[in-house]
């Protein structure tokens, strides 16, 4: 049985110019950070890369420091906040979440958007220092209005940090246009290496030290350059620019896939329906059967799906972020998340659409 | 053709759900049917948080069994599933524990977790999947009346081994659908069975006392959720005399003769105490000869049946404790699922809490839970 892949929002398959990149890099030897000819190779390599991520962000090469990923990122700028007043939004990922457990939150709609109003006053009544919200939240796909949040958050003299992991190759990328401070990027959601990140730091403003033990990327983050990875984040982000049209055909899918559901059945309620939503990404509920029941029958039939965010999937609990937006526990837990993107078929759909049927054809 | 889960199907095409604890048992119950060719799906549940009831810092052997079982199924070659159930066997079984306890009763939390957790949430879960039915390890038979058609609940062959008591609560239902291969095992076939199949856990000793409570200090998981549990009171004679003091009603359970911190006092004939009540609302320890603990006629709440109950009763046997041996009774049915057991012959240390389970030769006919019990021939003490 052939094997589908619908979870491009825990991880997206890499592509195969980035395989064969990465794997040409990998092959030779050379630290990026010696002197000698090896490391003045590697460091091109590097290079390229940091111009590449720049490119995608819209913004200068020296602006992007190479992480281990989109987590290092969040820690590392919010490491500078432990004593200080942090602004979130509830539908946070754990990686902001765990990194400013002293946080005030910001509450979202029913529809998944940040709540502008309760914003304000929260800007008002907490004083933030810095202000941690999403672009693009991961399990509902819904885009958050991180220009107007950032300019507000300006206005009472907080920094802005953005996550836009989810964001980079599915709606167009400007870091100077959004306004904010620092932004979060990992490769292997737009189809490159995992272990690899980048975070961008408006111009001017200077990463906080979070990684210690080497000089590397202008003395504000340690530890040996990870070139191949680097590379291949750089190559899937030339990639991503380049490709972003034909994510009209990923949404058609998408839509196509939730009509049919909600054709189908009454018992389904699709989570940020009502809300700008990036083209790739399915919350659906589905009432009377646990989204862990679902997923294993889907895994069964060979499809991969996930419930909520695959970091908090191993223990079953209700996604924060649909209970923010004020599902009920049982309608929360009952929720999957299907994500598409460049490889995803029609054929993969109508098979997911198979499987998904005699789901609902059970809990009649 | 009828496949050996007696299915009109291709094993292939049977889907079998394999609640599958990571012990010996429920790993031969999956690697055989995966043997066979049926399309075995192995769920291990996550009831608690096993470094936490093992109060062990950073437990390494925390979820042993989940690995033993997923390693299983990964050299097996069939999918394997963890379910968190934190919450359902918290809610359905714990925290029924404690309060029983606290209720001065003497709980079987096995029976609940069958009942509810494994019978009801991971049989819907396998509902769910499409499964044609779900099979365990446990040591019980499920045998198909060829007469009326119907399944049949009956005594494993290896009566050591016999889980019949733990499962009198399972429903007509939830028996359609399950289905138990090693009930008509001794239990040194399973070994070798697990030998045969190279299963990396089959020298791993069976599974003792009750799982979330560690070395059998239930007092401790109790006082956890319960703070309040260690109220100290009266220990009484039944004549009324005040023997001493206990530190708290949960330590006691009836018939229970050591630890009742009394000094080595006894009964006026030198015979030793028991504790023949324990009385939460008075926050008393009742305590008395081994006679006063005589009873005879039971009655049971909350019962399950897998037959219908003649008007005027029915002889059968019983079985009061999972280690006891049967005894003839008569069994009466009451309404909302009550019922009366009367015994031929007077038991002692008779506990509410505990089950009644009621059999008719191998066959298990259903049973309740005791929620008090009388003596027919000596008017009630206490």
């Amino acid at each position: 049985m052939k094997s589908i892949y619908l979870d491009y929002n825990a991880t997206a398959p890499l592509r195969s110019e980035v395989l064969e990149l990465v794997t040409q890099v990998m092959a030779q030897v050379g630290n990026a950070s010696s002197v000698h000819g090896a490391g003045r190779c590697a460091r091109k390599t590097v290079e390229i890369a940091r111009a590449q991520v720049a490119d995608l962000a819209g913004v200068k090469p020296d602006q992007v420091i190479f992480t281990s990923g989109a987590t290092e990122s969040l820690n590392t700028v919010l490491s500078a906040y432990r004593d200080k007043k942090v602004l979130i939004s509830a539908i946070e990922h754990p990686a902001i979440l765990d990194s400013a457990p002293q946080a005030a939150t910001i509450p979202v709609t029913s529809d998944g958007v940040v709540d502008m109003t309760a914003y304000q006053a929260l800007l008002i009544s907490e004083k933030p220092d810095i202000v941690a919200v999403m672009l693009v939240n991961s399990e509902t796909g819904v885009i958050q209005p991180i220009q107007e949040m950032a300019m507000l958050a300006r206005n009472h003299q907080a920094l802005f940090l953005c996550d836009a992991v989810q964001a980079a190759g599915r709606i167009d990328l400007n870091f100077n246009e959004l306004g904010v401070d620092f932004m979060a990027l990992s490769a292997h959601k737009i189809s490159g290496p995992q272990g690899v990140g980048a975070l961008i730091t408006r111009d001017g403003v200077e990463a906080p030290k979070f990684m210690l033990g080497g000089g590397q990327e202008k003395n504000c983050r340690a530890g040996t350059y990870n070139t191949a990875g680097i590379a291949g984040m750089g190559l899937a982000a030339e990639l991503a620019k380049k490709n972003l049209s034909t994510y009209d055909l990923v949404k058609k899918l998408r839509d196509y896939m939730e009509d049919y559901i909600l054709q189908k059945t009454n018992k389904a309620v699709i989570y940020g329906q009502n809300a700008p939503r990036v083209g790739n990404t399915m919350n659906i509920g589905l009432t009377g059967i646990e989204a862990q029941t679902q997923m294993m029958a889907l895994d069964l039939d060979n499809i991969a799906v996930s419930s909520g965010s695959a970091c908090s999937s191993g223990s079953f609990k209700p996604s924060h972020v649909l209970t923010a937006m004020g599902a009920d526990e049982q309608a929360a837990k009952s929720a999957l998340r299907i994500s598409i993107g460049y490889a995803t078929t029609q054929s993969d759909i109508d098979t997911f659409l198979e499987s998904y049927t005699k789901i609902i054809e059970r809990i009649k | 053709m009828i496949n050996s889960l007696g299915i009109n199907k291709k094993p292939q095409d049977t889907r079998v759900v394999v609640a599958m604890s990571g012990g010996v048992d429920s790993s031969v119950t999956a690697a055989l049917l995966h043997e066979e060719g049926y399309d075995v799906v192995g769920v291990t549940l996550q009831l608690y948080d096993y470094g936490k009831a093992v109060e062990r810092k950073g437990a390494c052997c925390a979820g042993q069994d989940i690995y033993d079982a997923k390693t299983i199924a990964e050299e097996k070659g069939f999918p394997h599933y963890v379910l968190n159930y934190e919450d359902n066997f918290r809610e359905s079984v714990v925290d029924d524990f404690v309060e029983s306890y606290m209720n001065g009763q003497t709980p079987i939390p096995c029976v609940r977790c069958n009942q509810t957790v494994k019978f009801r949430d991971l049989l819907k879960v396998a509902h769910d999947l499409g499964a044609d039915c779900m099979a365990t390890g446990h040591y019980i038979q499920r045998l198909e009346n060829v007469e009326t058609g119907q399944a049949e609940l009956h005594k494993a062959i290896d009566e050591t081994k016999d889980q019949s008591y733990f499962l009198f609560a399972t429903t007509q239902d939830q028996l359609d659908f399950l289905r138990f291969p090693l009930g008509g095992w001794k239990k040194d076939v399973t070994r070798q069975h697990a030998e045969r199949l190279g299963l990396l856990n089959c020298d791993k000793p069976d599974s003792q006392d009750i799982c979330f409570v560690p070395n059998g200090d239930y007092a401790s998981v109790v006082k956890k959720i319960r703070p309040d549990a260690e109220k100290s009171g009266k220990i009484i004679h039944v004549d009324g005399r005040e023997m001493g003091k206990h530190d708290g009603v949960i330590h006691y359970t009836i018939g229970q003769r050591k630890g009742l911190g009394i000094g080595g006092g006894n009964n006026d004939d030198n015979s030793p105490f028991y504790v023949v009540k324990v009385d939460p609302i008075a926050n008393q320890v009742v305590v008395g000869p081994k006679e006063a603990l005589a009873r005879d006629i039971i009655k049971m709440t909350d019962c399950n049946w897998l037959m219908d109950i003649p008007e005027d009763g029915m002889d059968i046997e019983v079985k009061l404790r999972s280690v006891s041996k049967t005894a003839p009774a008569k069994l009466f049915g009451g309404a909302n699922n009550s019922a009366e057991i009367h015994l031929h012959a007077a038991q002692y240390g008779i506990a509410p809490g505990q089950a009644v389970v009621c059999y008719h030769d191998t066959r298990v006919l259903g049973g309740g839970w005791i929620i008090s019990s009388e003596n027919s021939q000596m008017p009630l003490v206490a």
